[in-house]
């Protein structure tokens, strides 16, 4: 299994999250972190840019460190609180994912 | 990012697919193609993947692959399928969930997959493969006919979810056409359907080749949810 560290894993989501903001012309208030809100009520992206930033992560989890995973599979899609809500969240999804899949 | 387009080609091996894989390295392109089974052909250019496009992960890796070697994607024809002429009463049901997982959840699979590439450059061109079946309703062709349809509908709509990320998709519908998915199929069924075209003869993979490249190509920017029938339904 590869081994993600979760610090690691949020400072991916804050480049990428920074990324989409610029691509789509967002703007964030102050500098992101784990606590960041990303979708939602608050949050820094709309239904776009979460399809942009779900894509940008998948490619950046690929890139550097193999991994193919799916992050809109249909259990985050129809979880109540959607995994996508916050930085921290989408890593803590995502350290699931790894684990099921390539545990 | 490599300088040369890059195509993608399910269903490569043969028929029509491998005229359009032969047809874009004229072109110029890096063609990447895939099927269940080796390609049983080379060429300078080409890159065969063993892959079934049914299949999520498969279809992952492979996508991921070319976006990794290439760095681009331009173009993705969803080629892949299957045939099935037969009574809907004499049609197994297995024989429907094939049609419908090789061309509905294969066009899905491989569009998606395809689009999370060609959405980093903005640009991109999806062509699916529909038939004259589904116009002309024709008998016998229940799960066949079905499966297109569906992929007609999944092309309207990708047209509009990918559009914002300059990502055309469009569809081609071949009327019966000169290739191995034919050869089983009676001559006398086949006078039949051409009887209901406007044009009372065979399509030739040039046909189906030209179309493609003319929805491919950068000037068709503007073209996208249209379905190309051929043969004049």
């Amino acid at each position: 299994m590869p081994v993600v560290p979760r610090a690691e894993l949020v400072a991916l989501l804050v480049a990428a999250t920074n990324d989409v903001l610029d691509t789509i012309g967002g703007e964030a208030h102050a500098p992101l972190d784990e606590t960041s809100r990303l979708f939602g009520e608050g949050g820094l992206l709309d239904s776009m840019g979460l399809v942009t930033l779900v894509i940008d992560v998948e490619q950046r989890l690929h890139k550097r460190y193999a991994l193919a995973l799916h992050l809109a599979d249909e259990r985050a899609m129809s979880r109540r609180s959607s995994p996508f809500r916050r930085i921290d969240t989408l890593a803590d999804y995502i350290l699931t994912l790894i684990s099921e899949h390539h545990g | 990012m490599g300088d040369r387009p890059v195509v993608f080609v399910t269903g490569s091996r043969s028929g029509l697919g491998r005229a359009l894989a032969e047809h874009f390295l004229r072109q110029g392109y890096a063609v990447e193609g895939c099927s269940r089974s080796p390609a049983g052909w080379t060429a300078d250019g080409y890159v065969h993947h063993e892959a079934d496009v049914t299949d999520e992960v498969a279809v992952s890796r492979v996508v991921l692959d070319i976006a990794r070697r290439h760095d681009r994607l331009d173009v993705a024809i969803n080629n892949a399928g299957g045939a099935s002429m037969n009574h809907a009463l004499l049609t197994p049901v297995a024989t429907l969930d094939r049609l419908l997982a090789t061309h509905v959840r294969g066009t899905f699979l491989v569009s998606r997959e395809c689009a999370k590439v060609m959405q980093r450059r903005k640009t991109g061109r999806i062509v699916n493969l529909s038939s004259v079946a589904v116009p002309l309703r024709l008998e016998g062709e229940a799960a066949y006919g079905t499966a297109k349809a569906a992929v007609e509908h999944l092309t309207r709509v990708l047209a509009r979810e990918f559009a914002p990320f300059g990502i055309t998709c469009n569809a081609v519908a071949p009327a019966p056409t000169d290739t191995a998915l034919l050869r089983g199929v009676p001559p006398k069924k086949i006078e039949t359907i051409l009887g209901r075209l406007a044009l009372h003869r065979m399509g030739l993979p040039e046909d189906v080749v030209h179309v493609v490249n003319f929805l491919t190509q950068p000037a068709s920017a503007c073209i996208t949810g249209q379905i190309i029938y051929l043969g004049g339904p």
